[in-house]
């Protein structure tokens, strides 16, 4: 058996407002950061996960993100995947 | 009718559960049972209410951990034969994340906690849910949401709108739901899921009786 470890990013779909993040970009500015032009909060989620080689591993995580990590009527999701 | 037995599903973290116990009982006269969410059996239940709170703490998003409960998995058969189903606040977040309506709920756009009374206009009358005496259009209900603001991409916004899904919409949109939507139904009409509490709203006493309607209807055939 392999370990990864998985980090997952959960985004909110570009076309779904974000007021959190609208307020943490007032809040930025106010703190008197320059140049901000757009500011959005998503989720990581790490994970460590067994399985018999990266596709079989691969594969839960695809239905974990799908089905769990994420709503995908509002959210995207990626994630990056590192053998340990 | 006097057998007739509606399921208010407990949740941990469910809070209205007893409100709408209260209001079935002791308005109505509709005798209930408390559902515990690891529960599957569904046999000696009527129709079934999912209740307002923050099941399982709200935890990732709203709805998205009951979707996974024994109770949630034995709906999709109840929902199919035609018996009724009624999600409240938390409980119309759980039906959408688990797929029984379309569309998502998420933060209000003014990123507050509203908990407020609201007009709303009833748009549809599918599934005979609002029907009521006086055949007033408009009605008013309770809200108390933080995540409340239904969003929907345009082709089911216009699948809604072409089916006659949308159930209530609100007068002076509160939370920036696409469409000032607050309630939808299924296409059977069986299924409805709204953001305001008619729970709150059956006594004068309490402010008001528009809910009423909605929860006698939950003995609709």
């Amino acid at each position: 058996m392999d370990q990864f470890a998985v980090k997952v990013f959960v985004r909110l779909r570009p076309s779904v407002l974000d007021p959190a993040g609208e307020a943490t970009k007032s809040a930025s500015i106010k703190l008197g950061a320059e140049g901000i032009k757009s500011l959005r909060i998503g989720k990581m989620i790490e994970v460590k996960i067994e399985g018999n080689g990266e596709n079989e591993v691969r594969g839960k995580i695809d239905l974990l993100c799908d089905r769990l990590f994420a709503n995908t009527v509002i959210e995207d999701y990626e994630y990056s995947l590192e053998k340990l | 009718m006097d057998d007739f037995t509606v399921g208010v599903v407990v949740f941990p973290g469910s809070n209205c559960d007893r409100d709408v116990s209260w209001a079935l009982e002791g308005c109505l006269d509709i005798r209930t049972k408390y559902l515990w969410h690891e529960s599957s059996d569904l046999s000696d239940v009527d129709a079934i209410v999912l209740p307002g709170g923050f099941s399982y703490g709200d935890y990732l998003r709203c709805g998205a951990i009951a979707r996974f409960s024994p109770l949630i998995n034995a709906l999709d058969e109840f929902v199919k034969s035609g018996k009724r189903v009624l999600g409240i606040c938390n409980g119309f977040q759980i039906l959408t994340e688990s797929g029984f309506l379309p569309g998502a709920l998420v933060a209000n756009k003014n990123l507050n906690f509203i908990c407020d009374d609201v007009e709303l206009d009833i748009v549809s009358s599918k599934g005979g849910w609002f029907n009521n005496v006086d055949e007033k259009q408009t009605i008013k209900l309770p809200i108390a949401h933080g995540e409340g603001r239904y969003h929907c991409d345009s082709d089911t916004l216009k699948k809604l709108v072409d089916n006659e899904l949308i159930a209530l919409r609100y007068k002076n949109n509160p939370n920036g739901s696409s469409f000032d939507i607050a309630g939808i139904t299924n296409e059977k009409g069986n299924v409805l899921g709204l953001m305001p509490h008619p729970e709150r709203a059956c006594d004068e006493t309490i402010g008001g009786t528009d809910g009423l309607f909605t929860l006698k209807s939950l003995i609709l055939k």
